[in-house]
């Protein structure tokens, strides 16, 4: 039985509904996301439940969650807290943010915190370059906007969502360092 | 500061909630020209305006409508939302605070070619936007202004989005049409083009968001209006997204034709600490490095003029650079950028970035020799004009007038 199409019969619908009746291959990535939103990864199942409903191949639906950098095949960190270091924003310390960042946090780009509540991206362009240094935080298929960022910032954040997602304080090296700041122009 | 059109939101509070775009005049364009004009004559109007393309290549829009053929149907609107050029980020305040002046647009342009569907496709970061359009969208269509047989008419327009998930290459607009049939963002091969063979192999228009905004006006207003802005052949107001080491960066719609100058000291307020500026990138990433001259900070930003000394104008997000910063590692993000960002279908463009990177990683990391610069240079200088699509192209620019006009900064890095 295919669980994803019993699990939401209405959204896939309406997903094939935005496509022609010949073209449901196009449904792919809205699967894609859907699946993704569940689990916060793209499971071996979910390819294969992906395939029968959009008609091609496993492989195909695989190569595509390979292509896209926001499709993971594998579980994280609970928030993939991704920095852009891009031209725009190394120009504005984006870079050294990233940096002391990690050091706070005891990992490096690409690591995961052994609690798993973080992995750490460098990432390309946000399109809110103005507002450097930022990240986005991916939280199963959501993504968010921090603009304005310190490292304490981020910290603080990072601190309160932790209760949230897994229930226990942030666990960081140098955590008692960091002071929460003040607010600054977050929009 | 001249009117703001595009960014108008700034002016009225609360623009991004359907009662107070209605309120303020919203959608009365739209029922009138369903109800009241033909589709040729927007066609025309659009033409007439000389509105050329936000997204990069400045193509007359009008002119790019009027190639769809009459004779294959159905017809398709795609709007580029896929704004991921590094130094962008325009697209996303006008989705953010004035959608629905975008969504007028996009509905105008769909009427003019007489398509029953179109499509938003937003780059995956736009999550969040994406659904806030969902919401927007049903709305509308509960409203009646979106839906069958508008306003009483046999006219009916359905809008969908597609979301994207991270993929540079996506936003040219051949590759975008691959990911919305859901396959691997690669450009396709020209010709066919896609006024001709695009979204499901039929005529589609593809235009950028800020393209589409500026439609509502044409129509509201009339082309005369529209052209008191600009300059002759780059008509109208253009968002400038403004980054780098200026005092205040940000986005700024003015005239096309207003100098780098004037954008930079006026607008942006100038250079952080008062430093001297040191380089411009007019077009983000995708640019040549143009050394900061007074004559290049005289220059008038519009098509013809920004290409003429050396760089296009692209999607005018403006990358200022000043004498703090080494042009080497500028070079060394893009290359990184492009490298990661290449689809991997060509071979110049996936072995060509990669080397780059390599070599610029060298240079970078104090372990360069001289040879490295020049080596540099043949690969980027090997693959122009060798790409199967523009992103190749682009990769090579940066690398190549930064080379030329700032040697000293990549031998400065060279191991002693
Ligand atoms: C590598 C590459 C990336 C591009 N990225 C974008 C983009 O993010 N947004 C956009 O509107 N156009 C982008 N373009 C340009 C599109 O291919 C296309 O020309 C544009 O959407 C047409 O709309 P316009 O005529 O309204 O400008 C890109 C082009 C290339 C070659
Ligand atoms: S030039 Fe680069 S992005 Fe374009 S098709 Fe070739 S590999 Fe892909
Ligand atoms: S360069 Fe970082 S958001 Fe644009």
């Amino acid at each position: 039985m295919n669980q994803l199409l019993k699990k939401f019969p209405e959204e896939i619908n309406r997903i094939l509904a935005r496509y022609p009746i010949d073209r449901k291959q196009a449904a792919v990535m809205p699967l894609l996301h859907l699946a993704q939103g569940e689990e916060g990864f793209v499971s071996r199942t979910a390819l294969q439940e992906i395939a029968e409903i959009t008609g091609i191949s496993t492989t195909e639906v695989a190569s595509v969650v390979g292509f896209y950098t926001l499709f993971h095949d594998a579980p994280e960190g609970k928030i993939r807290l991704q920095v852009c270091t891009d031209v725009a924003c190394d120009l504005r310390g984006a870079t050294e943010y990233l940096t002391e960042l990690c050091e706070k946090l005891g990992i490096k780009p690409g690591e995961t915190s052994t609690d798993g509540l973080i992995t750490i991206e460098e990432v390309k362009c946000l399109a809110a370059c103005d507002k450097a240094p930022l990240f986005q935080a991916q939280i199963g298929d959501e993504v968010d906007y921090h603009e304005n960022q310190t490292p304490a910032r981020t910290i603080d954040w990072l601190r309160s969502m932790s209760a949230a997602l897994i229930g226990t304080p942030l666990k960081t090296i140098s955590l008692e360092e960091t002071k929460p700041e003040e607010g600054g122009s977050h929009e | 500061m001249s009117e703001l059109i595009l960014l108008r939101h700034r002016e009225v509070a609360g623009l991004n909630q359907l009662k107070t775009y209605i309120a303020d005049g919203g959608f009365e364009t739209w029922k009138k020209v369903v109800t009241s004009r033909k589709p040729e004559e927007v066609l025309n109007d659009v033409k007439a305006s000389g509105l050329r393309g936000r997204g990069g290549a400045g193509f007359p829009t009008g002119v790019k409508w009027s190639f769809l053929p009459n004779n294959i149907w159905p017809h398709y609107v795609v709007a580029n939302s896929d704004e991921s050029e590094p130094g962008t980020f325009k697209d996303r305040e006008l989705l953010e605070f004035n959608p629905y002046l975008f969504i007028e647009g996009l509905m105008l342009t769909s009427f003019a070619v007489q398509a029953n569907d179109a499509y938003i496709y937003f780059r995956g970061e736009f999550s969040q936007i994406a659904k806030k359009f969902d919401e927007r969208l049903a709305e509308l269509t509960a409203k009646g202004l979106l839906g069958d047989a508008l306003f009483g008419t046999n006219y009916s327009l359905r809008i969908h989005t597609h979301l994207g998930a991270g993929a540079y290459i996506c936003g040219e607009e051949t590759a975008l049409l691959e990911s919305i049939e859901g396959r691997l963002g690669q450009p396709r091969l020209r010709p066919p083009f896609p006024a001709v063979a695009g979204l499901f192999d039929k005529p589609t228009v593809i235009n950028n968001v800020e393209t589409l905004a500026n439609i509502p006006y044409i129509m509201e207003k009339g082309v005369d209006a529209f052209r008191k802005n600009g300059t002759e052949k780059s008509p109208g107001t253009k968002i400038f997204s403004l980054s780098g080491r200026v005092k205040k960066p940000g986005n700024y719609e003015l005239p096309l034709g207003t100098t780098f100058r004037e954008l930079i000291f006026k607008h942006g307020e100038g250079i952080i600490n008062d430093a001297k500026v040191k380089a411009i990138m007019p077009a983000g990433a995708s640019s040549t490095l143009i050394p900061a001259t007074d004559a290049a900070l005289d220059t008038p930003m519009d098509y013809e003029s920004t290409t003429a000394i050396g760089s296009p104008l692209g999607s005018a997000s403006v990358m200022v650079l000043d004498e703090t910063v080494n042009i080497s590692r500028v070079i060394n993000n893009t290359v990184h950028f492009f490298s990661h960002e290449s689809c991997g279908k060509c071979t110049p463009c996936r072995e060509g970035n990669f080397w780059m990177s390599h070599i610029s990683d060298r240079i970078e990391s104090g372990k360069g020799k001289k040879d490295d610069i020049e080596l540099l240079n043949s690969v980027a200088t090997q693959m122009q004009n060798k790409c199967f699509c523009a992103l190749g192209e682009f990769s090579t620019m940066a690398v190549v007038s930064g080379l030329q006009h700032f040697r000293a900064d990549f031998e400065a890095r060279l191991e002693s």
